[in-house]
């Protein structure tokens, strides 16, 4: 490009700026990128040129209004379910924990449960924290949630004496670092009686080792029914001795790149509160990567915002595990749908289609009579704005070339 | 044709109130008994010719009408005792707890009230939002009110017991409310508590809750079938209108008679029951009310409800004429935007077409040629709006003399009309597109087969149906927003979803491989069918002049399409060659020259984002693309006939080395698992996290076995023949895949039910030819034989158990995926971009304030993106400078 003035990465930059408003942000991201790469072969007659063709395609392919968008969108899901049934062919190998997917997961997303039926959390380490493997343990340790229950061999109630007697596995307290004192403490806090005796014991396994217990006799309030017994019996297994309430499991997994190996944890069970709300006895945690698949638990502690980000993640995710290509568009459209009001609201009957204004189309939908008889006590009014309202009394729909309602006069005048 | 047309704005809803319905009336209702002994109706029966006529030989007697002109009229009967109506119990519930039982007030403190009278009078749109949420407040408070703040009453406990009865708490037990008593009640309530309760007093009271007159609903809507034997049979409304005069009647009697209380209690109750089941027979709480024949009776909410509703399946659902339905069947002859439509379906369907002179001479043929010969018409349509059926006309040729402008023809469907093709289950837009008819001899519909796969047709004995749109309007819509060249590329991921399949792919896959020469004559018929006469230059000129595939399709492309792909064919080698690739799987197209590359799947094939054919539709518009389907792709059929294809058994022949390999790959597996059996037995098998022993062991197995069939497979890839048809198939992407290969030559590997190795039938083990509790590999149902050496009878039941599986998961999950999207289309299928570029709900919330962040249409994209920037750059600079 001899003679030409070469191009400096401020005017490129300031140049593409200028159309700022007319194309959108991804797309100005990604000329800055692709043009700076090439600066040297470029003359700003090149660049406008570029500009002004990308701006004319950009235009092109804008929406038109009066688009059925939702329909498309509803479709464009809709349709790849019904493949999804057939592509069953699936070896997942050796997985260590369960997670819902395909089509069950998605219908469980449309139908916003109040917690998903495989509740999963990854949680991702600091920069630091990132290639220890020690310190990944040590945490997945201090957050796996940890109850009497699971530090016990055996329990017994004594109905006679009134007294319940824990044998505590040695191996597995020191296995989730949980102390003899750690679990005294946990019981004198609860009401649940007295500790009586704790003794350290040995005794024979069924396959003729020798294991140590540590047994702890605990004796009831006086005069205690045998079912509250019983009931007193489940309180004290379920009592915490440490972790965060719902982690069930927590594992270290390993990611390589490269040379270099880093680890985060998965995490079966879902607590997004327990977790950001202990950042300072957790550290080494990455407080903007730590994700849970539960949508309703991110609204609630995130917002709504990050709750219409995890409807489309996972949304996506489960469509492209299964090699379905949808656009995100289609998918944003639902997320920002269910999220519109400021709760997530299910795809049904119980969300969007029963907090619809026309009385007609909650009808046509499901539960028509308690519909109908609701509409004439409180005398409401169908505005007939909607696609099956118009289809129910035989209009054209608003949609589309429907909704236009402007006409030419012909031959100009009266 | 500009009709003014009246449109409806909105539909209200309210409550008929006793006047209005004895105002609507056209008579009291009061024999409970149809039809006289000389078959004429009672006219005083449910059947009263006042009502409304259904029988041709009769004039209804309040109208004058005979059958289609007679809407129908209403009748009524007057209720001796009131009673409730099951619909509303749940409302008169709340209404008797929130409000007082002697002054009627609603039970809250008036100064409350005000409060809130002005919120909602003053602030009406606020009022909308929060109101709902407001009221509910209200009247849970009001509902645990002891005492009337107006009157200082005490408030009685009102209990419902389902259905229909109210009891309240007096000291020293409960007290039956009656029906007149609750109507008394709720005839205390104001307009304006009534209101602030979320009801609207314009246009329902709530006493009228409480029924006093019942509408009997004209015979129109309840007609009586006449059977063959001569026997009247009525409908089941019909049936319950005539209990609930019976018992009415009686109890009147029984009332003017002074008889007990208890008789009439007992009569009330049962008019009570007949009146709940006349309004909906699934009340839980009673048996349902029943036909002589002990069939349950299907009476007003049931008639509405559900899918066989009047919703869903009468209003919702539209029955239309002009259409038609038969098997379809492939032709690659026809253009993809034609429909083969059988002549004796052509002889049907009809178009109507306005006279004028510019037609009048064609048209005048057409009626004369009559209804029985091809291109003839069925009916004209007199400007006085007479319709004659040219079937009984004796002189077609006056009655084509007689045509003038203004005459309406409706002409039989001719080559060029348009048409609707549809394909069921619609699950999305390109399931109905337009084709133009082309009529063809025989019997069956006739498709393209590069519109299979919007259709997801074949030809194992599919149906599809036939639209012919009638007004000039509907066609041009439909030309030009649903021909199916309009839906090439589908909405969902800004793809090509109309491409090649099977032979066209395979065809295309065989001319573009490194070693196919042509002589001049093949050369010659290929282009010739795509209309293109230019020969290129020869690539061999001696001993004779030879091209090479890739010449044909170089000269079968569009000039300046430049292009880059991995195919297929690519084996993901670590480092590419690109051009030097071994596998010719780097397609380079430069100027619409084929410079290297075999054109398989990934180029052609339908449902391909990034495709070469994709970038054809992008560059160069539908246009090209539809042209580049009817005629680049026949070529590649053509090509595949000349070559010639078939596939036979020894394309899965192994030769003994490899068996022997195969073989000792699976004993090494099995020995492997016996190796974690017994291990697992020796209390050595480490546990995976989060696992019970026996689910690792499990796992460990199902890994060892999975990875025993993929080595399989692939000795068994490295020794097939080159020349495998089969091969060439799962290579090309045409049909089969490579793992299908591996089951027909190695081994069919794990059957697996529920994802897990087959134990089910027996005590523990899955057949009775195996030992307890054995955990090998041939015990749970993994298949060592291949489908070519054939299976063993216990392989073949376990291979049997997966595919039942298959088949019983497939139907589960298509009724689930349906729900699915029904509830998606109903929850979405009101939003739609404005004009101002928002994403709105009917009622005009915003959901989104730019469609997708962007505003881009994911149909206009390419493959999800607004622009493509890089292919942009390539074409001003002229130049690939990006790679």
């Amino acid at each position: 490009m001899k003679g030409k003035k070469k191009l400096t990465l401020e005017e490129l930059k300031k140049k593409i700026h200028e159309y700022e408003e007319e194309l959108p942000k991804s797309i100005i991201r990604e000329l800055e990128e692709k043009l700076s790469k090439i600066i040297n072969r470029l003359t700003m007659s090149d660049v406008e040129k570029i500009l002004s063709e990308i701006t004319r395609q950009y235009k092109e392919s804008i929406v038109e209004p009066g688009e059925a968008v939702g329909t498309v969108s509803a479709q464009s899901i809709g349709e790849p379910g019904t493949q999804m049934t057939l592509r069953t062919f699936h070896f997942a190998g050796v997985r260590e924990l369960n997670v819902t997917l395909g089509l069950p997961r998605l219908i469980e997303i449309l139908d916003a449960k109040r917690t998903p039926s495989t509740p999963l959390m990854r949680i991702e380490l600091d920069e630091k924290a990132k290639k220890d493997r020690a310190k990944a343990e040590e945490l997945a340790r201090k957050i796996q949630h940890v109850t009497i229950e699971n530090v016990t061999n055996s329990v017994s109630i004594d109905f006679g004496q009134q007294i319940i007697l824990l044998q505590l596995d040695e191996e597995l307290m020191r296995d989730k670092r949980v102390t003899p004192d750690m679990v005294l403490n946990a019981l004198s806090k609860h009401k649940i009686g007295t500790v009586e005796d704790f003794r350290e014991r040995e005794i024979e396994t069924p396959d003729g080792k020798v294991k140590k217990v540590i047994e702890v006799v605990i004796a009831a309030p006086e005069n205690i029914e045998a079912v509250k017994l019983i009931k007193l019996r489940q309180k004290i297994l379920n009592i915490k001795l440490k972790g965060i309430k719902g982690l069930r499991r927590v594992v270290v997994k390993e990611v390589k790149r490269g040379e270099e190996s880093y680890y985060y944890l998965e995490v079966e069970g879902s607590n997004l509160q327990g977790i950001l709300s202990n950042l300072d006895e957790l550290e080494g945690i990455d407080p903007t990567k730590v994700m849970t698949n539960n949508i309703n638990e991110i609204a609630s502690v995130l917002g709504i915002e990050a709750a219409r980000n995890a409807i489309i993640n996972e949304m996506m995710n489960v469509l492209r595990e299964q090699g379905l290509d949808v656009d995100v568009r289609h998918i944003m459209l639902v997320a920002d749908l269910m999220t519109m009001t400021g709760r997530v609201r299910q795809i049904g009957r119980h969300g969007i289609s029963g907090e619809k204004y026309s009385v007609l189309a909650r009808a046509a939908f499901e539960v028509t009579t308690k519909h109908l008889l609701e509409a004439g006590v409180k005398g409401e009014e169908d505005p007939l704005a909607g696609v099956i309202e118009n289809v129910v009394v035989g209009q054209l729909v608003p949609l589309g070339s429907g909704m236009v309602e402007l006409r030419v006069r012909h031959g100009g005048g009266e | 044709m500009l009709i003014p047309q009246k449109r409806l704005k909105a539909i209200g809803f309210g409550l008929l109130s006793p006047d209005v319905i004895r105002k609507i009336s056209v008579g009291s209702i009061i024999t409970p008994d149809t039809y006289e002994e000389d078959g004429t109706p009672i006219d005083t029966g449910p059947m009263s010719l006042r009502l409304g006529t259904i029988d041709p030989t009769q004039r209804c007697k309040t109208c004058g009408n005979r059958v289609g002109q007679c809407p129908g009229h209403f009748g009524h009967i007057e209720l001796a005792k009131p009673v409730i109506h099951v619909g509303f119990v749940k409302v008169i519930h709340q209404l008797l707890q929130a409000t007082c039982q002697k002054c009627g007030r609603l039970l809250i403190p008036q100064k409350e009230i005000s409060k809130v009278r002005r919120l909602m009078k003053q602030k009406p749109r606020l009022w909308a939002i929060i109101g709902q949420k407001y009221i509910l407040k209200m009247m849970k408070k009001a509902m645990k009110a002891l005492e009337c703040p107006h009157c200082g009453e005490h408030q009685n406990k009102v209990r419902l017991e389902k259905p229909t009865t109210f009891y309240e708490k007096v000291k020293g037990g409960e007290r039956k409310i009656t029906p007149d008593v609750i109507r008394a009640r709720l005839e205390k309530i104001t307009d304006e508590d009534y209101e602030l309760m979320g009801f609207d007093p314009k246009v329902s009271r709530p006493e009228w809750m409480v029924l006093t007159v019942l509408p009997v609903p004209p015979v129109t809507v309840r007609p009586s079938i006449t059977l063959e034997s001569g026997l009247r049979s009525e409908d089941d409304l019909t049936h319950k209108i005539v209990d609930i005069i019976r018992i009415n009647e009686r109890l009147k009697e029984q009332i003017d008679m002074g008889a007990p209380m208890a008789i009439i209690e007992e009569l009330w109750d049962l008019l009570q029951y007949h009146v709940t089941t006349y309004f909906d027979n699934e009340v839980s709480g009673i048996p349902p009310a029943r036909h002589r024949s002990g069939r349950v009776l299907r009476t007003l909410a049931q008639r509405l409800k559900g899918k066989e509703g009047r919703f869903r399946s009468s209003l919702s659902g539209k029955r239309v004429d002009f259409s038609a339905r038969t098997v379809i069947s492939p032709d690659p002859n026809l253009s993809i935007n034609e429909v083969g439509v059988p002549i004796d379906v052509a002889k049907i369907l009809t178009v109507p077409e306005r006279v004028t002179p510019w037609n009048i001479d064609e048209l005048r043929e057409l009626v004369m040629r009559g209804p029985y010969e091809h291109p003839g018409a069925n009916y004209i349509i007199r400007p006085d709006g007479r319709r004659i059926d040219l079937r009984y006309v004796k002189d077609r040729k006056a009655t084509a003399d007689a045509l003038a402008p203004g005459y309406i023809v409706e002409r039989h469907i001719r080559d060029g009309d348009i048409a609707l093709f549809n394909r069921q289950p619609s699950l999305h837009r390109m399931s109905i597109m337009a084709h133009k008819v082309k009529v063809l001899p025989y019997k069956t519909f006739r498709l393209n087969l590069c519109v299979c796969p919007p259709y997801n047709a074949d030809f194992d004995g599919d149906e599809m149906n036939l639209h012919i749109p009638q007004s000039e309007e509907a066609r041009a819509e439909a030309l030009t927003l649903m021909l199916v060249e309009q839906q090439i590329l589908s909405p969902r991921y800004g793809g090509p979803i109309i491409g090649g399949t099977q032979d066209y792919i395979l065809g295309a896959f065989l001319l573009s491989q490194k070693n196919t020469f042509l002589t001049e004559q093949e050369v010659e018929r290929l282009l010739f069918i795509a209309n293109k006469s230019e020969m290129p230059k020869p690539a061999i000129l001696k001993p004779k002049k030879m091209w090479t595939g890739k010449q044909v399709i170089s000269a079968l492309l569009p000039e300046g399409l430049n292009y880059t792909l991995k195919a297929s064919a690519c084996r993901k080698c670590k480092e590419c060659k690109k051009l030097d690739c071994p596998y010719d799987a780097y397609v380079v197209v430069s100027d619409g020259k084929l410079l290297a590359g075999t054109i398989d799947k990934k180029a052609i094939g339908a449902g391909e984002p990034e495709s070469l054919f994709h970038r054809i539709v992008k560059d160069f518009g539908l246009q090209v693309g539809s042209w580049f389907l009817d005629n680049v792709f026949k070529v590649f059929l053509t090509y595949a006939f000349m070559h010639g294809f078939s596939m036979n058994l020894d394309d899965e022949e192994l030769p003994p080395e490899a068996l022997e390999a195969i073989n000792s790959k699976l004993r090494e597996a099995e020995a492997k698992v016996d190796e974690l059996i017994a291990k697992y037995k020796r209390g050595e098998l480490e546990q995976l996290p989060g696992k019970t022993l026996e689910e690792t062991l499990e796992s460990m197995i199902h890994e060892v076995l999975s990875n025993a069939r993929d080595d399989v497979g692939k000795i068994a890839m490295q020794y097939l023949k080159p020349t495998s048809q089969a091969l060439m198939m799962a290579r090309s992407g045409s049909r089969g895949s490579i793992l299908n290969l591996t089951q027909m030559a190695a081994a069919v590997g794990q059957q697996t039910v529920r994802g897990e190795r087959i134990l089910r039938g027996y005590f523990e083990r899955s057949l009775p030819h195996f030992k307890r509790g054995d955990l090998g590999a041939a015990a749970r149902g993994f298949v060592y034989s291949s489908f070519k050496r054939g299976l063993s009878p216990l392989e073949f039941f376990f291979h049997a158990m997966g595919g039942r599986e298959g088949l019983v998961d497939t139907a589960v999950r298509t009724s689930q995926s349906g729900y699915m999207q029904r509830r998606l289309i109903n929850a979405m299928q009101d939003i739609h971009i404005e004009y101002d570029g928002t994403v709105r709900t009917a009622d005009g919330k915003i959901v989104q304030l730019k469609y997708g962040e962007d505003g881009v249409d994911p149909s206009k994209s390419d493959h999800g993106k607004a622009v493509n920037i890089e292919k942009t750059i390539e074409k001003v600079l002229g130049v690939a400078v990006l790679e």
